[in-house]
């Protein structure tokens, strides 16, 4: 099957082995991989900006850039989101589009959905290995239900022990531009995250969302906390981890 | 009320740094989450029980004209006299105007949020009549000379022992450190108020057109005396509580004591139908509703409707990541937390709450735990869109979002430019492989946190490059 990478623009600029780690990934569930060349960012940003009319343009460009393909994947629980809960909304006054719409959001997934509810993984090569927690971002966990999916996979790998953590369903507090327009509040939020993590005492944080993964890194890093790792759930099931990719 | 959610950058950033205020806000997360989530896991079909209550709630507001008309028809029928506020100032002279008319010197008051809008309190003792506040969260708040800092419990951002310092002050006793021995000296003070108060103000959580009935949902005997005691009883409400049947009210009474403290039902129910008949023993001898209207029927016509749904259980502000640090005060209004995001710009004019619907992360907790299905976070980013296209954004907000887009919508100039952007921060981040200063709009950023760096190419570069290569 023809599987459309949309890499999110925070992965691509930010932490390219997220998408590395996607492909990987999906090669090894014989899907053909698609990357369209084009693509940028699915319009969330703008959508939650208020600037509806640049949110329906980027919307387009995405549906045009994926027409051909039989699912696409997405390593985000919110740019997954986006498209499928939010793009047949946004584009609600464009009967054209409206359609288009759904039929992407139909077959958009977020990367651990598919692993688990489309090609059903259950064996990885990775060579990450430690304890673990996991933070359930608000997009994925609220508007995706992504909560079993992740755990699941994470139970595959033997020598990866999850140890949940208290408040692993409560906001990051990154939230977009929140995070600078609110920078005090935000770091408050994290600051709260930042302590349930460590009282939990885990070699790593895992997740599937960039924007909480700079976030909560960023936070652990100011506070001087240079041992926890920060990793996104597709690094850890491959072992494509931050700067060995490059 | 006194509008001050332009201040909400200010207050909330001060807020943060209130060590005290944190204390109580920590405390009371607890006390709410902990037990709402225990009640909500005993039903085994809440989702359901929510729908229906949303599809209630939703006919109710459909045909709002033709409910509140039997609603005013059964209570009249019952002896109950009925008036209709416009405006704030209608609703409070109307309240001393009956006061006048029964030659009313003192009034007991039982909460009511239709009340803290109008600001009742002020008004009516302005004219030389005492009103004395009974719930004991608002009796607090009054002695503090404050508002509330919460939809159902007011005093929540005071701890033990502001309220014992309070109280020591005010009754001129000395200074308790037990929180119900506390709660009994303000009963004591209280008791003989409730004996010789002329007039009861009461809110009203629902209205049945039904049965023409008002309804307080609460845990202190207070509003009970209040509605039964004095020889006048007068309730304030708004449009929007009136739902259409006895079962309605029964389907909301599942929803809003778990919701709201994570009971099962409150301690009291009190259905208020007319005054006092020839047969009952107690009861007020004249019960007057006041109805008030002001901006609610605005917001029924318009895409925010749905806020209108809401049953005032407070459990979107009990989860809200931003409310549970901030507390309510920084909202600058009646309603704090998520709902007041949406109701206070949408009652008071987009322009005066900016900042309201944007200081949200959209985490959609609230959205999640509301009873009645307000899509909150969808309601505060259509208000970001109206702001939007009335220009209210902030200049530099606007221009790095279109200089973003331009970006965005230009693949292969996007392309380069994340190309160098990936390079340049791998540089900045050095060995450290963290950026801890930025300047621009990124220096609201390192203010508060490092920023991972980039890893010096962008996955686009990597990928297509490892596909060239593999081609060849």
């Amino acid at each position: 099957m023809r599987v459309g990478l949309f890499v999110t623009c925070v992965a691509d600029l930010m932490r390219p082995s997220i998408g590395l780690a996607a492909v990987k990934l999906l090669e090894r569930a014989d899907c053909e991989v698609v990357f369209p060349e084009n693509q940028t960012c699915c319009g969330q940003p703008a959508y939650n900006a208020g600037d509806r009319l640049t949110a329906q343009q980027l919307a387009r460009k995405v549906i045009s850039e994926f027409a051909d393909v039989d699912y696409i994947v997405i390593p985000s629980g919110s740019c997954a989101g986006m498209i499928k809960t939010h793009y047949e909304e946004l584009l609600s006054d464009l009967p054209e589009y409206r359609v288009k719409a759904q039929w992407l959001a139909a077959r958009t997934y977020e990367l651990t959905d598919f692993l688990v509810n489309v090609v059903d993984m259950d064996s990885f090569d990775t060579t990450f290995q430690g304890t673990i927690a996991y933070h359930d971002s608000c997009a994925g966990l609220r508007e995706l239900n992504i909560k079993e999916q992740p755990r699941k996979l994470l139970s595959h790998l033997a020598h990866v022990d999850l140890k949940e953590m208290a408040g692993a369903e409560q906001c990051c507090g990154f939230g977009g531009t929140f995070s600078v327009k609110y920078g005090d509040i935000s770091s408050r939020i994290v600051d709260l995250k930042c302590d349930d993590l460590e009282a939990t005492e885990v070699d790593a944080l895992v997740l599937g969302d960039l924007g909480c993964m700079l976030n909560i890194e960023g936070k652990l890093r100011r506070r001087g906390n240079h041992k926890t790792k920060v990793l996104h759930i597709a690094e850890v099931l491959t072992g494509l981890v931050g700067e060995e990719t490059e | 009320m006194e509008l001050t959610s332009h201040q909400f950058k200010s207050v909330s950033s001060a807020k943060l740094k209130d060590v005290k205020l944190q204390k109580a806000l920590y405390k009371a997360k607890d006390g709410f989450v902990v037990p709402r989530a225990k009640v909500v896991a005993d039903l085994d079909n809440f989702e359901e029980i929510r729908q229906a209550a949303a599809d209630v709630r939703d006919h109710g507001l459909a045909h709002l004209d033709v409910y509140l008309e039997e609603w005013e028809k059964q209570a009249q029928a019952a002896g109950t006299i009925v008036h209709w506020a416009e405006s704030y100032e209608e609703l409070n002279a109307l309240v001393v105007k009956i006061a006048q008319d029964n030659q009313v010197k003192k009034i007991i008051k039982s909460k009511s949020m239709v009340g803290e809008e109008t600001g009742l309190n002020q008004y009516v003792e302005g004219h030389g009549i005492e009103v004395k506040e009974t719930d004991l969260g608002e009796y607090i708040i009054q002695q503090a000379g404050e508002h509330p800092s919460h939809i159902i419990a007011p005093a929540t951002h005071k701890s033990k022992d502001d309220v014992a310092d309070l109280f020591a002050e005010k009754h001129q006793r000395p200074r308790l450190d037990d929180a119900e021995k506390l709660t009994h000296e303000a009963r004591e003070i209280l008791r003989p108020h409730f004996l010789d108060a002329d007039m009861g103000i009461t809110g009203a959580n629902f209205m049945i057109a039904e049965t023409g009935s008002t309804v307080i949902v609460t845990n202190e005997g207070n509003g009970r005396m209040t509605t039964t005691m004095p020889r006048v009883h007068v309730a304030i409400s708004s449009i929007e509580k009136c739902i259409p049947t006895l079962d309605d009210f029964a389907l909301m009474m599942r929803l809003l004591p778990r919701s709201a403290t994570g009971q099962v039902i409150s301690n009291y129910v009190s259905m208020t139908t007319g005054p006092k008949r020839a047969k009952d023993n107690d009861g007020p001898v004249e019960f007057h509703v006041i109805i008030l209207d002001v901006g609610r029927t605005r917001v029924l016509g318009s895409d925010l409707r749905e806020a209108l749904r809401c049953i005032r259980c407070g459990a979107c502000m009990n989860h809200c990541p931003v409310y549970q640090n901030v507390g309510g005060h920084a909202y600058g209004w009646v309603y704090p937390g998520p709902i007041g995001s949406v109701l206070t710009p949408a009652y008071n004019g987009i322009e005066n709450a900016i900042d309201l619907p944007n200081a949200a992360t959209l985490c959609n907790q609230c959205g999640v735990v509301c009873p009645v299905k307000i899509p909150l976070p969808d309601l505060m980013r259509k208000l970001r869109e109206k702001q939007y296209e009335r220009n209210l954004k902030s200049s530099a907000e606007k221009w790095s979002l279109r200089l973003w887009a331009y970006l965005a919508l230009r693949p292969k100039l996007y392309s380069i430019v994340t190309r160098i952007m990936a390079r340049v921060g791998k540089l900045l981040g050095g060995d450290s492989r963290r950026i801890n200063h930025m300047l621009f709009g990124g220096k609201d950023w390192t203010r508060h946190r490092d920023l991972p760096a980039p890893r010096g190419r962008t996955f686009r570069d990597i990928y297509l490059n490892r596909n060239k290569t593999t081609n060849r």
